[in-house]
């Protein structure tokens, strides 16, 4: 009964609604879907041998056995992680406090301007690989260089957005904020700087985006541990799921990254977009 | 005492203000108008001390106005309110800034907010008002700190006309009410003849004072008349024809 009640309402209806996630959401998963079917096919039809392209159940073991006891290296999956994770959260961190500093003063300072821009804007397009070996030179193979690069990575693109924010800064706020008797200080605390904290935001997911390049990049020097080091060893002994694993693990993680820094963008500034 | 006496100002190499001199008394609403470009912002950013003058000087109770401050409240013409504050703490702005203690500011601003009917909108986001409330806010915001003189550039410009005659009145019964010196820009004639006790008339660039009108119908309004009522008389249609005439008299000279 209720069939074939339902029948007649069927085809206006599953155009408009039944569709419990949005369209775009939808249409994402059910790619990122096709794709997988698309590689287990592949692999199971014989179509690439399977020292290319293992097959989908055979990178989900080598997972399990990596995050394991067993790991890869003398390292578990999780103590790579863990190493490159440290090293890429420290140069954030520290990039993110040089970067808003500096860019705050540049924006404030046109003889700061005209002293840190040409430097910045000179090293900014190297590719870090071109100044990693100077890095060892400098600072030797442990730790201090490999976050020094990463660190170099983030601090361009976070002092640069920093700067286009407090130049973005309206001059009616600004105004608005010394007619009601702002001083110097209280302008740049009340107003520049949560004006210029979208484009901050926005320099920090580019900046993490840069800096996951710049990871694996730090970790084919000397390194013992780290996601991208684990990639890397594994190329060479030609263990390609090992080497899936450390992709995939690396894509997720930064991933999840940049969706924690929009949802932190979205909440704390609500306002953006909204034609303020 | 607002006095301005021989005051001459340059925008972009060109005069745009030359040989002013104005005194506003204490519990007039002084309106200067005049059609874009005669430099009536730049007096206003003068007055409020965002830009100095080329010449000549300006006194607000004696004392030279040479920068911005809070005795002197300004409502520009695009509101100016911070997005990342709510609708309470822009009005508190003014007095977070000069130190009062949060429950304080909060309360004075949140009486600010009732003369100016928005009570019920204090937690909301400024981004979430219509054009009117914010502007509301904005001169909430500028007359919580107390000032000697309410600045205000063009402030229902952007506004339909519904909402402007609104804001007209509440300004007018906030002027009354708190008996502040107000100094108010336009280029809307009627809103000029309206609000105005002292009508100051400006010519195009370079901006000179052509004329200075003593008007009644602000006071009238204040005292009680109904605002339609005013519009209508032939006394107040005189007036604004009058004003019309000089305004495009002289507009013509420059076409």
């Amino acid at each position: 009964m209720s069939l074939t009640l339902s029948r007649p309402l069927n085809p206006a209806r599953r155009i408009r609604l039944h569709w419990p996630l949005p369209r775009r959401l939808g249409v994402s998963l059910l790619t990122l879907g096709a794709l997988l079917a698309l590689w287990w096919l592949v692999a199971r039809l014989g179509l690439i041998s399977p020292l290319f392209l293992p097959p989908p159940a055979q990178v989900l073991q080598q997972f399990a056995t990596l995050a394991g006891p067993q790991g890869f290296m003398d390292a578990t999956l999780w103590q790579h992680l863990a190493a490159s994770l440290q090293r890429i959260l420290i140069a954030l961190a520290a990039a993110t406090l040089c970067g808003v500093t500096v860019g705050l003063a540049m924006g404030l300072s046109p003889t700061l301007r005209g002293m840190l821009d040409p430097l910045i804007e000179l090293y900014r397009p190297v590719p870090p690989l071109a100044y990693l070996p100077l890095m060892v030179i400098w600072f030797g193979i442990g730790e201090t260089s490999k976050v020094l690069l990463i660190y170099l990575a983030i601090f361009a693109p976070v002092a640069m957005a920093t700067l286009a924010g407090v130049q973005g800064a309206k001059q009616v706020r600004l105004r608005a904020a010394r007619a009601l008797g702002a001083n110097r200080w209280q302008v740049l605390w009340y107003v520049i700087v949560p004006g210029a904290l979208p484009d901050i935001l926005t320099g920090l997911r580019i900046g993490l985006g840069v800096g996951w390049s710049t990871l694996v990049a730090a970790e084919l020097i000397a390194a013992t541990r780290g996601v991208g080091f684990m990639v890397q060893a594994a190329g060479e002994f030609l263990a390609t799921d090992v080497v899936l694993v450390g992709i995939l693990v690396i894509a997720l993680i930064a991933f999840t990254l940049e969706l924690g820094l929009r949802a932190l963008q979205r909440r704390l500034t609500p306002w953006h977009g909204e034609g303020l | 005492m607002l006095q301005l006496t021989h005051l001459c100002a340059d925008y972009a190499g060109r005069r745009v203000l030359d040989n002013i001199n104005l005194t506003l008394d204490a519990g007039e609403l002084m309106v200067v108008l005049g059609p874009s470009g005669c430099g009536k912002t730049t007096l206003l950013n003068l007055i409020a001390g965002f830009q100095s003058a080329q010449q000549g000087t300006i006194t607000l109770q004696g004392r030279p106005v040479s920068s911005p401050g809070a005795e002197r409240g300004v409502v520009f013409q695009h509101d100016g309110l911070l997005p990342w504050r709510n609708v309470l703490d822009n009005v508190a702005f003014g007095l977070q800034l000069a130190g009062v203690p949060r429950r304080e500011r909060e309360a004075s601003a949140l009486a600010m907010l009732r003369k100016v009917g928005l009570e019920e909108a204090h937690a909301k986001p400024v981004w979430q008002l219509s054009g009117g409330q914010r502007q509301r806010v904005g001169i909430a915001r500028a007359l919580a700190t107390q000032p000697q003189l309410l600045l205000l550039d063009e402030p229902f410009g952007a506004l339909d006309a519904f909402t402007r005659e609104q804001m007209q009145t509440l300004l007018l019964r906030l002027w009354h009410e708190q008996r502040r010196q107000v100094l108010l820009i336009t280029h809307d004639i009627e809103e000029a003849v309206f609000m105005a006790t002292e009508l100051v008339l400006l010519s195009p660039a370079p901006g000179r004072v052509m004329e200075r009108l003593t008007l009644d119908f602000g006071r009238r309004f204040a005292a009680g008349e109904p605002c339609r009522s005013i519009k209508s008389d032939p006394a107040f249609i005189a007036r604004r024809e009058y004003v019309l005439d000089r305004v495009f008299a002289e507009r013509e000279v420059f076409a």
